[in-house]
């Protein structure tokens, strides 16, 4: 994990320095001198490699350094008053997205072949293939500026966030169901299902005790895909809805090269990959007894 | 093992010493005749050419075969089959809706927001079948010529993750022990990075254009593809077929090409299927997000940004390129889908 960290940094460091391009606006209305100072404010004059040392150094320091694009702000304290957006409509559009996908691919498995399977297949096919900005972009048209339903960007009120969830929570919607559903199936088909219909119990308690239960163990491992695909659909649905989040000042600090902020969002990003998949490993753990990492597993 | 023993009778059996009455004499061996039920019905079909029977008993995949075969022709004719050419402007045919003769009552009727026929206001005789942008620029020409752009990208780096990965799954898996954990953790440290991070990374530095999306694709696409190979390759490597031609002598390059990579080709073939839709994703995300293909070049993600930005008023700049990409997406899904229950029928779910 510390390792995979340590790469990161370090390949984002260095190909940092390849970027074409200074941070600095209007280079050419600068001096000679002004450069220079400005050059030696933020360490730029350095070569790569003392820069390198002294940023590693100041990140084990939890110092991100400072934000070229807006005097005087640290890259820490941009990301904290950026992360909250981001984190609400992420954290809605997970669990708005699980639920709805949870209903859907347990509707299908135990409607299996009828009208009702077909059409949530139907609705999570179309969420896997329809790019989730292409689906923002046709809800904000049509909630937004045909029908006025929902405020279409800005960020004021609870109302404006719905928007941008809901566009996030497709992706999550189809692949929750998709696999939910298989699982279902699978499990259905097993000896210990026929087993428990065969001891006369309720139907409502051997899918509720036992398929459903064995079903949702290997959907936890999807947990990490799904947090980085929604990391990846704040990026744009961000920009769609005019949210003041993380995603958004990430495509911000690309176009004007804002070096540290690039790299301290990388890394955050990177971090919180690396974070969920560790604990969906260990949550696995806990939640399948049959697997023992110590028993020779998979390192 | 049910292989009936028949031994010619040459000592006299328990039963009959128990029993002198039952000789041997009296049992008639019955004749041997191939019987019916032995015979083959039909001529045993190959692994593909049943794989493809399943695939085609699969509506979903078979239609999204048509469509995609459709699609793709489109793409290649389409920017030829009227005047225009992707990047010829016309100031005064700016913003123009679609307008198609014949097809008035599907909405390609040439009318703006307001209901009015804009052509005939502005006295316009040509037809422009998706309507126009704000540079008078033809969209059904730029709409077919994207789709080949995106398509190229697409296949191009689904291309070389599959050379790539075939190569590196191959050698770690083939070669195992110290070579397959160097390369395992290598890849492990690539999986941790998101990927997305990488590519916009590696397109700031490369200048956006078709090869550096392509490079930046390929630059973590491969991962996957290698990883399905080494998985293969390590289950069938213990088979007793495997073992029975390495005993026999067969050099590794021919264990390899005859052995492991034809039983590889079926998940390597799905593989490529659900990476050409990603990698379609991939450019559209980053041309949405400014980083893609520069103007005049037209990929399906510049279009729907292009679209996006007009949207409130010009809804069908977004319309076309939206539905298109979906179409395409949707198809691939579909068929990857055909193809994986088709090419592994226990896998199927």
């Amino acid at each position: 994990m510390i390792i995979t960290l340590f790469v990161i940094v370090t390949a984002t460091f260095f190909l940092m320095q390849f970027l074409p391009g200074t941070p600095f606006t209007n280079p050419e209305k600068l001096t000679e001198k002004q450069l220079a100072l400005l050059n030696a404010k933020y360490g730029l004059d350095q070569p790569a490699a003392v820069q390198y040392l002294r940023y590693i150094g100041n990140l084990l320091q939890g110092d991100f350094g400072y934000s070229f694009q807006y005097q005087g702000r640290t890259v820490v304290s941009m990301i904290s008053d950026r992360i909250g957006p981001s984190a609400l409509i992420g954290l809605q559009a997970l669990v708005f997205g699980t639920i709805v996908g949870l209903a859907l691919g347990i509707i299908s498995a135990l409607r299996h072949n009828t009208i009702l399977d077909y059409g949530s297949v139907t609705i999570a096919v179309l969420g896997m293939s329809i790019p989730s900005f292409v689906f923002a972009a046709l809800l904000q048209y049509i909630v937004g500026v045909k029908f006025q339903l929902l405020p279409v960007a800005l960020w004021e009120s609870y109302a404006s966030t719905i928007l941008p969830s809901l566009a996030l929570s497709v992706t999550v919607i189809a692949t929750v169901a998709r696999f939910i559903r298989s699982e279902m199936l699978e499990v259905l088909g097993q000896d210990y299902v026929t087993t428990a219909r065969a001891k006369g119990l309720r139907e409502s308690v051997v899918i509720g005790k036992h398929v459903f239960r064995n079903a949702l163990i290997p959907v936890v491992t999807m947990l990490g895909p799904l947090a980085v695909s929604i990391m990846t659909g704040t990026l744009v649905i961000e920009k769609i809805f005019g949210v003041p989040g993380l995603g958004e000042q990430f495509t911000l600090s690309i176009l004007v090269l804002d070096y540290s902020v690039i790299m301290g969002i990388t890394l955050f990003y990177s971090a919180l990959f690396i974070l969920v998949v560790f604990l969906v490993d260990l949550l696995y753990g806990l939640l399948d007894p049959r697997i023992d990492y110590k028993q020779g597993g998979q390192a | 093992m049910n292989k009936v023993e028949t031994k010619p009778v040459v000592k006299q059996s328990p039963a009959e010493q128990q029993h002198p009455e039952i000789t041997a004499d009296l049992f008639v061996p019955a004749p041997y005749e191939e019987k019916e039920d032995e015979a083959f019905a039909k001529p045993a079909l190959s692994f593909w050419q049943e794989a493809m029977h399943r695939l085609f008993k699969n509506k979903g995949a078979v239609i999204s075969l048509v469509v995609l075969v459709l699609l793709i022709v489109l793409a290649l004719v389409g920017p030829m089959l009227n005047e225009h050419t992707y990047r010829s402007q016309n100031l005064a045919h700016s913003n123009l809706p679609a307008k198609i003769s014949g097809l008035e009552w599907l909405g390609f009727d040439g009318k703006n927001a307001k209901g009015v026929d804009v052509y005939e206001q502005r006295g316009i005789e040509t037809n422009y079948w998706f309507g126009t942008d704000e540079f008078g620029r033809d969209l059904w020409t730029r709409v077919w010529k994207g789709t080949q752009i995106s398509l190229f990208i697409a296949v191009v780096a689904a291309a070389l993750d599959l050379v790539i990965g075939v190569v590196y799954g191959g050698i770690s898996s083939f070669y195992g022990g110290r070579v397959d954990n160097v390369m395992q953790r290598i890849i492990e440290i690539l999986m941790g990075i998101p990927n997305l991070i990488v590519i916009i990374l590696f397109i700031l530095i490369l200048e956006p254009g078709i090869t550096s999306i392509i490079l930046a694709m390929v630059l973590t696409g491969w991962v996957g593809m290698a990883r399905v190979v080494r998985g293969q390759i390590l289950q069938l490597k213990g088979q007793e077929f495997v073992l029975a031609s390495q005993t026999l002598g067969a050099s590794n390059a021919r264990l390899i090409g005859k052995h492991l990579l034809p039983n590889v080709m079926g998940p390597i073939i799905v593989t490529i299927m659900f990476t050409i839709p990603t990698a379609i994703f991939f450019e559209a995300f980053l041309s949405f997000i400014g980083l893609g293909l520069q103007a005049p070049m037209a990929s399906l993600g510049v279009l729907i940004e292009d679209g996006y930005k007009s949207m409130r008023s010009f809804a069908y700049k977004l319309l076309f390129p939206a539905v298109v990409i979906s179409t395409i997406m949707i198809c691939f899904n579909l068929l990857a889908d055909g193809l994986r229950d088709a090419l592994d029928p226990k896998m199927r779910k």
